[in-house]
């Protein structure tokens, strides 16, 4: 649980500046709140909530405040984080955060008028955009800062004093993912200066969310990170079931861990295969993926698709695993160690892949922590951040395995981390299978999870039950709460606002990807192009996450 | 005239129709551009990889600049701050040239009716297949790509192609 202050808007830049010096050095997430349309009269229409972390990384602070009209400090001189998730509050709810240097759209594209995430805005109102952004002030602020242009009397720009190129990354780029754009200027083949703009899979996840009922909104979380679809789903129904203040059975909680660290495994196949085609090595694609399509021949089999599995309920799962799923699991899981084996012999003595990734892309530490960044991406950086050890859930405290960390912060310890990682995964799905303990998946209790088929067939009361549950959904205690756990990028939260009806008030998702592309144009300037398409790939930008 | 089955002895000339030549051509060398945006293209990375396989249909040629491309693959999402870039893509590409939209998500907008999802990419450029599903699985995007190869055989130009397109982001 963590700890939750209110705080005047005037008083909240000082406060947050004085709970930094305690030691909430980490940023993980600021959102705003729209309470027009609550059950409860609230101070006023707009709440900004800030989610920070100490340097145990064992105790959340959750710091709100009222706004009286829609300003309030920026908080980007303390956090470097903060500039993109102000800007998405901005984007989304029309926030004015005064002082803040860049306040523009960031999902939502720049012709685009009104704040979507207002109760006012309809959901289904969509608004075409007939050009992309330029980028060009963006850019010239940033040469600004360097020194490369200088801002006239007019407002304009200087020409350049170098003899700049400006190049578009993506978002078409085979790099990118289809989806992430970065605008570049190159002096030869050097970054001088770059800009990233996202948003071209914003997808409205959080608006989608507040008219689906919460079991509804499983499949949607499916969809934000579908590298590993299933972790979503668990992080998405155990900040629910926090709220609903259930807990699960040994074995519901042994099942999930299993997946977790299943969906691990195959979200960092992912990764590396693609991290490596990048730099040329096609062969380790088909050595990662033939793995990843077994995994996915046992999950399809287990939840009836290959890619969204939607296998997570409130309270519990769809089904059981089924009968033989345990020696199935061991036969991937050897092809899986399989895979990792051979791909690590065609690398780790190759001197052209150590070439490429050391000391290339270098995140330090101090930029990453003051950056929000998380998960792999930041115990590359050396920094043993891992929720599965600093503030355990579901009994991850019982299973022996290793935190693996980095040392420099660079593309091949981003890399290695996650070889390191898979092998890490293993292991714990070892220890959950070797002693699966028996009983139920679902908690028993009508009010959250269906009644049985017969029950529904046979029963007034199942009928109900189950028409009541599917129609107007789990009915979860008005409240605020957020609650988050280790997925393969780094810590996913969800923050959700619950008016004690089946469908959430409002939801925010805490994205790993988001916090890791915002620390990316600083990397890269100052490297060389090719080695920012590496950069990008080992920092596994996962775009339906980033985007939502 | 089935060309792909023949065996020639040495020193023969064989007649055909021009035509025909082309459309035996084309067929056996689509070059797919992928427009992949989400969770589709990651099926499409499956269709690629050694199980599904692609290149056994002869369109493993995937390119990622328009103008060397045939054969447009839109897998995923498209956003409306996505939609000029995908308009230009298309734009891009020379005549002839083929459209498969992959997934719900660019079929309709699948379950995504909000502010921000263009509801089917047919609402800009022409689309010839639609495979559903999401995301479908990658057999299904091989019988897209078998059909279109079909049609290209017996010489139909975008004989499916989507009449009528609305093509909104056209004049500006
Ligand atoms: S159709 Fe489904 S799987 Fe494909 S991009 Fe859309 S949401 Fe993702």
């Amino acid at each position: 649980m963590y700890e939750q202050i209110e705080v005047l808007a005037c008083g909240m830049h000082a406060l947050i500046e004085e709970k930094y010096k305690e030691g909430f050095n980490y940023l993980l997430d600021i959102t705003a709140i729209d309470y027009s349309e609550y059950v409860q009269a609230k101070e006023s229409q707009f709440a900004v909530v800030y989610i920070l972390r100490d340097t145990s990384f064992q105790k959340t602070l959750l710091i709100k405040t009222y706004l009286e009209d829609a300003d309030i400090e920026s908080i980007t001189d303390i956090f470097s984080g903060a500039n993109w998730l102000e800007r998405e509050v901005y984007d989304q709810y029309g926030i004015n955060f005064t002082n803040h240097p860049n306040l523009r759209r960031i999902l939502n594209h720049h012709q685009f008028k009104g704040h979507p995430l207002r109760k006012s805005y309809p959901i289904t109102q969509g608004q075409l955009s007939y050009a992309v952004d330029d980028l060009s002030d963006e850019m010239n602020n940033r040469l600004l800062s360097k020194n490369v242009v200088c801002s006239l009397e007019d407002g304009t720009f200087s020409e350049c004093n170098k003899d700049l190129m400006f190049l578009n990354l993506g978002p078409s780029h085979p790099a990118s993912h289809g989806t992430i754009r970065t605008y570049v200027a190159l002096d030869g083949e050097t970054i001088e200066a770059a800009v990233s703009e996202i948003g071209y899979l914003h997808r409205g996840f959080e608006k989608s969310c507040e008219n689906h009922t919460y079991n509804q909104i499983v499949p949607y979380t499916d969809r934000l990170n579908y590298c590993s679809a299933i972790s979503n789903n668990i992080a998405f129904v155990k900040t629910v079931e926090e709220m609903l203040g259930v807990s699960l059975s040994e074995r519901a909680q042994a099942i999930r861990v299993m997946l977790l660290e299943l969906s691990r495994i195959e979200d960092h196949i992912v990764c590396l295969a693609a991290v490596l085609v990048d730099m040329g090595g096609l062969t380790n694609y088909w050595y990662m993926y033939n793995p990843r399509e077994d995994i996915y021949e046992i999950l399809s089999k287990l939840t009836g698709a290959r890619l969204t599995n939607s296998y997570m309920r409130v309270g519990g799962m769809a089904n059981d695993l089924y009968e033989g799923f345990g020696e199935e699991l061991k036969e991937v899981i050897k092809k899986v160690q399989y895979g990792v084996r051979e791909t690590l012999a065609l690398i780790k003595h190759n001197r052209i892949f150590h070439d490429r990734t050391q000391n290339v892309g270098i995140l330090s530490a101090e930029a990453a922590i003051n950056g929000s960044v998380t998960g792999p991406n930041l115990r590359a950086c050396g920094i043993a951040f891992d929720m599965r050890k600093d503030t355990p859930y579901y009994g991850y405290e019982k299973y022996d395995f290793d935190v693996v960390v980095g040392s420099v912060g660079d593309v091949y310890d981003r890399v290695m981390v996650r070889f390191g990682e898979i092998e890490e995964s293993i292991k714990i799905i070892e220890q959950v299978m070797a002693n699966l303990p028996e009983g139920e998946i679902n908690v028993k209790d009508a009010a959250i999870t269906l009644p049985s088929k017969e029950a529904v067939y046979t029963t007034i009361e199942g009928a109900m039950n189950q028409f009541k549950l599917t129609f107007e959904g789990v009915k979860v205690p008005m409240g605020e709460h957020y609650s988050s756990l280790e997925a393969t990028n780094g810590e996913l939260g969800f923050f959700i606002v619950s008016d004690g009806s089946g469908t959430p008030y409002k939801v925010k998702v805490k994205a790993p990807s988001f916090t890791a592309m915002s620390a990316y144009p600083d990397i890269i300037e100052g490297s060389q192009l090719a080695d920012a398409i590496l950069t990008l790939g080992s920092l596994n930008i996962i775009a339906g996450e980033m985007d939502r | 005239m089935e060309l792909n089955t023949l065996t020639l002895p040495l020193d023969t000339a064989i007649t055909t129709k021009l035509d025909e030549a082309i459309g035996w051509a084309r067929e056996s060398s689509l070059w797919p551009m992928i427009f992949g945006t989400a969770c589709c293209a990651i099926e499409f990375m499956s269709a690629a990889a050694s199980k599904y396989d692609i290149s056994r249909f002869g369109a493993e040629v995937v390119r990622f600049s328009p103008r060397q491309a045939d054969l447009l693959i839109v897998a995923g999402t498209i956003t409306y701050k996505q939609a000029p870039v995908l308009k230009q893509i298309y734009d891009q590409m020379s005549e002839p040239k083929w459209v498969i939209s992959m997934g719900a998500c660019a079929c309709s907008g699948g379950f995504y009716d909000n502010y921000t999802t263009m509801q089917g990419i047919d609402e800009i450029i022409p689309v010839d297949l639609y495979v559903g599903g999401c995301p479908p699985r990658p057999e299904a995007l091989l019988d897209a790509l078998v059909t279109l190869q079909n049609d290209l055989r017996t010489n139909k130009y975008n004989p499916r192609r989507h009449k009528d397109f609305k093509g909104k982001l056209d004049h500006v």
